[in-house]
């Protein structure tokens, strides 16, 4: 065994992010010492990021079945069967601390490693979704960091040739020194044409395919397990820089291999790299690999044996494929034909060993098994979060108007239009975009068919720091809400939990409450989590973020024609409120930007009510009985019948406020489990809501006037709130 | 009407392409390689949308030096048809067989939004389905469509007729506010001389079903059928 020169020592090993005790740990393993490659190895595969040693004793509690789940968690990516012999393929994941560092190469690799992440499953892409959470709008980073992030994303993306659909964008202030960007991926395959990572066959070939390996990305998984402090900037050399050419040509030839009958497991080469991939592939078929780093194709000289292992250079696969010469051959012509590299790098053993090479050289010799099974899982203390006391809505002072408060929330940062981010995302590529940007959820046609997926990502996370457990609960209820706004049904989740240091008792705490009340909607609301990724530190200077669990929902719908869509329809319409309106403004946003309090327990999530009042919705769009409808989230009524009236041209609403209720706490209130729809015969809705046991209320009609009327006396011109709603953030962006 | 389209790696709208013409002319078209040197006899060759080799250097411009142009180049000599859209626009105007060039967008931002769109002329066999001065709503999906060229080239090209289409407002003007990209004189699309070469930067293919959007780019393949046929 080659040891190199470098003795490890005490700090050497808290450089790699591990603690004593994980080190001890790896002594045992080896029965010696590690040299620096086999340090680093040990490193990756036992860092937060791919060992999920904080969260994996509360994610195991997620709900992952259901008769129509083919691929839970614990894969590249998760698998939904959607009928007629189709699956969804689509995981959600996060490139937090790059893309605070260097905003452009961060989101586009995000992108980009998500993407492979579902192409590997052998599904074509086809959408993208992301969610985004930036500081204050007036922290100095801010407006650099959204215009990188969003040309990033927009880079990657476009070039893929892969609409960008959906997704959110907040500003917080908690954000401001730790940016979240998760991205999210769906693609389609054929259900019995899943491609897994799990290695088979000893002597069989390790292939290397797709670009080089270079020195960028060397511990990304370490870094992103760690809190950002001044010195972050000086990682930038950690983070990966994105070829979206190379990865539609790396797409392109691995479907093109995938239809052919040679491979038997892929990988994609995503945090740490050749160590994941090879480690992830050998141990779950129960098997040992053998790796002559010298044959890595390489894109810079002299590269070390520990470079080569943890390097994230992007665009890259492991596959194994099949023995013999033929199917080498065959898999060979596929790459040439797109100029991708393509090297047999090693071999699968029966040793379960990770043999590591460079030429004749040993340079590592790790047992995969003990590694594995050893790797750290911790039970951390953890501290309920305190519950907030509840806001009397009667002793929050009423605006001057109700609509003159709506102008004003509808250009509010959070609630304004994001036109500007998603006009420079390609989302009609493919043809097959049935609802854009901007709606509840979108909806992409299956192609060839009548059936549509209606995909979205959402998360309060103010609601998730006032009460984790209703915030969990709360951010899978609203995909589910978002998703039967259209008509679909929805099916599973993917989520993205980005949290703080696990470390301390209150964030882990945020963290175990958020999984209780995600596991309780799930359950509730049969929609499964069937894949995830967790992104913890994220503090900065001893300060976390929010508590953010991003959800990515998926639902199907049979017939796109019956879709739900949000603006007004026509004139004279009634106007219908699905759900009771009890004028919760706890942790609303009219509290925090009319009187400036974000305080107060959550709107109080009930799943059961959730599922009776959602069912009955979808059941109106299914049959016709509606002609809009829109969820009720942030901002509450006012803002919801806002936004309807701003998708239509020329229409208004003339509605009434509830009688008993302050009008404001009506207006901006924010209680769970509502939807407004729009029918021209309203009493067909009512008596069936009756019967269904739901609350459904005629607030008013739509006008032909162009104007808002909220009440007696107070109305205001839609055309005068579409300004106010679309000039926002283009005019903060223009501001060099 | 028989019709190939050619495909660079980094092509990403062909599929989209193909599905148009196969929908209007019933004949699935030929999805011709970069590197073949040969294009079969057509009535249309296509260059579609996309970023034909990462477009890292100008767009198209690698793309207009590969094999599969050469032949592009001696069948559009002889007369047989050619469009590009968008990135294929891009790849036209490298070539030489376009007039002007497309530099980026005067936002320096990738847009993607449907626009409105003016026929400047019918008589052409690319829009014949269309009448003169009709008003389209079209997406465009791109970050370098601004039409470029001397003032006297582009008075030349408005003399000959060589406008194919022009970028418009909602109340059909050639106006700044109607412009996505900052192109001279609104200019979304421009022929050849003889009228037998095409090049627009909107997506008509992206815009042939109402479930997905309007029909507005129907127009442009059924005339192209018609002329074809």
């Amino acid at each position: 065994m080659s040891i190199s020169n470098t003795a490890i020592t005490p700090e050497i090993v808290a450089e790699h992010g591990l603690s004593e005790d994980e080190y001890a740990s790896i002594l045992k393993i080896l029965g010696r010492e590690p040299n620096m490659t086999e340090l680093g190895v040990f490193s990756a595969m036992y860092s937060e990021h791919c060992s999920y040693k904080s969260s994996k004793k509360w994610l195991k509690t997620l709900p992952t079945e259901a008769p129509h789940v083919i691929q839970g968690p614990g894969e590249n990516a998760g698998v939904i069967d959607i009928g007629d012999g189709e699956a969804a393929v689509f995981k959600i994941e996060s490139h937090n601390h790059p893309s605070f560092i260097e905003p452009y190469q961060g989101a586009a690799t995000g992108v980009g490693g998500i993407l492979r992440d579902v192409f590997t499953m052998g599904a074509r892409p086809i959408a993208n979704l992301n969610a985004l959470r930036f500081g204050s709008p007036d922290h100095p980073k801010t407006r650099h960091l959204v215009g990188g992030v969003v040309a990033g994303i927009a880079g990657y993306g476009n070039c893929m040739g892969i609409p960008t659909v959906a997704g959110e964008v907040n500003f917080h202030p908690a954000y401001n020194g730790n940016i979240l960007v998760n991205a999210m991926t769906v693609g389609l395959a054929p259900a019995d044409r899943i491609f897994y990572s799990a290695a088979a066959g000893a002597g069989n070939p390790v292939i290397y395919v797709g670009a080089k390996t270079g020195r960028d990305g060397i511990h990304g998984a370490t870094m992103s397990s760690t809190e950002f402090n001044e010195d972050s900037e000086e990682k930038r050399p950690t983070v990966q820089v994105g070829d979206p050419f190379t990865e539609k040509l790396l797409l392109e030839a691995c479907l093109e291999l995938m239809a052919t009958d040679t491979i038997i497991a892929i990988q994609d080469m995503g945090a740490a790299g050749l160590t994941s991939s090879a480690v992830e592939m050998a141990g779950k078929g129960g098997l040992g690999i053998e790796m002559d780093l010298a044959k890595v194709p390489a894109r810079e000289e002299n590269m070390t044996p520990y470079e080569l292992m943890l390097s994230e250079s992007q665009e890259r696969m492991l596959i194994i494929l099949k023995p013999d010469a033929a199917s080498e051959a065959e898999a060979r012509a596929i790459f040439d034909k797109w100029e991708l590299d393509f090297a047999v790098i090693g071999t699968l053993t029966t040793t379960g060993h990770l043999v590591l090479k460079m030429g004749d050289e040993l340079v590592g010799d790790i047992p995969i098994a003990p590694m594995v099974d050893e790797s750290p899982e911790y039970d951390r203390p953890w501290e309920p979060t305190p519950a907030s006391a509840v806001v009397v809505a009667s002793t929050v002072p009423a605006p001057a108007s109700l609509t003159g408060a709506l102008k004003k929330l509808i250009g509010t940062p959070d609630l304004c239009s994001r036109r500007w981010v998603w006009e420079q995302y390609d989302h009609l590529i493919m043809g097959d975009t049935a609802i854009r940007p901007g709606g509840d959820a979108a909806m992409v046609r299956v192609r060839d068919s009548k059936k549509g997926l209606a995909l979205t990502v959402d998360c309060t996370p103010r609601y998730v720091k006032a009460d984790p457990e209703t915030g969990g609960a709360q951010a899978v209820a609203e995909t589910w809400r978002n998703i039967t706004a259209t008509g679909a049904r929805p099916l599973a989740i993917t989520n993205n939990m980005n949290f703080g240091n696990p470390q301390k008792p209150q964030i882990m705490g945020q963290f175990v409450g958020a999984i209780n009340g995600m596991r309780a909607a799930c359950n509730a609301l049969d929609y499964p989590v069937v894949s995830g990724n967790v992104s913890l530190y994220n503090e900065t200077e001893g300060a976390a973020i929010l508590p953010t669990p991003v959800i990515g929902g998926v639902g199907v719908i049979a017939d796109i024609e019956k879709r739900g869509t949000v603006a007004f329809k026509a004139t004279d319409e009634a106007i219908i409120v699905i759900g009771e309106t009890t004028g919760w403004l706890g942790q609303s946003i009219y509290l925090r930007e009319v009187e400036g309090r974000e305080d107060g327990a959550p709107p109080p999530v009930d799943l059961a009510l959730e599922k009776k009042n959602g069912d009955f919705v979808r059941g109106l769009i299914e049959t016709g009985k509606v002609t809009a409808c829109h969820d009720v989230s942030d901002g509450g009524l006012a803002i919801a019948l806002a936004e309807m009236a701003l998708g239509a041209k020329g229409l208004g609403a003339d509605v009434a406020p509830q009688s008993g209720l302050p009008t404001h706490a009506w207006a901006f209130g924010e209680d769970q489990a509502r939807y407004v729809v729009t029918a021209k015969n309203a009493d067909g809705i009512l008596k069936a809501a009756a019967d269904a046991g739901v609350s459904a209320t005629v607030i008013g009609t739509t006008t032909g006037t162009g104007e808002l009327k909220l009440g007696t006396g107070d109305s205001i011109s839609v055309s005068v709130l579409r300004s106010t709603f679309e000039n926002w953030l283009p005019d903060y962006m223009a501001v060099s | 009407m028989k019709s190939a389209i050619i495909v660079f790696p980094g092509t990403n709208r062909e599929r989209d392409m193909a599905i148009a013409l196969e929908k209007a002319s019933g004949t699935a078209p030929f999805m011709v390689w970069h590197k073949d040197s040969e294009i079969p006899d057509v009535d249309l060759i296509v260059v579609p949308g996309g970023f034909s080799f990462g477009d890292y250097l100008r767009a198209g411009a690698m793309a207009a030096h590969s094999p599969v142009l050469r032949s592009l180049k001696e069948k559009a000599a002889k007369g047989t048809p050619v469009m590009g859209v968008c990135n294929g626009f891009q790849v036209l105007t490298e070539t030489g067989l376009l007039p002007g060039v497309l530099m980026r967008n005067a936002g320096l931002k990738f847009i993607c939004r449907n626009v409105g769109l003016r026929v400047e002329t019918s008589r052409s066999l690319f829009t014949g389905g269309y009448e003169d001065g009709q008003v389209l709503s079209i997406p465009v999906a791109h970050n370098d469509g601004n039409y470029f060229a001397d003032s006297e080239t582009l008075d030349r090209i408005e003399q000959n007729g060589q406008v194919a289409f022009r970028y418009v407002d909602e109340t059909g003007e050639t106006s700044a506010a109607g412009n996505p990209n900052g192109s001279a004189r609104n200019i979304a699309g421009v022929f050849n001389k003889d009228k037998t070469v095409l090049g627009f930067m909107p997506h008509p293919e992206n815009a042939i079903d109402p479930a997905v959007g309007n029909t507005d780019g129907r127009g442009l393949f059924d005339g192209l059928v018609r002329a074809l046929s």
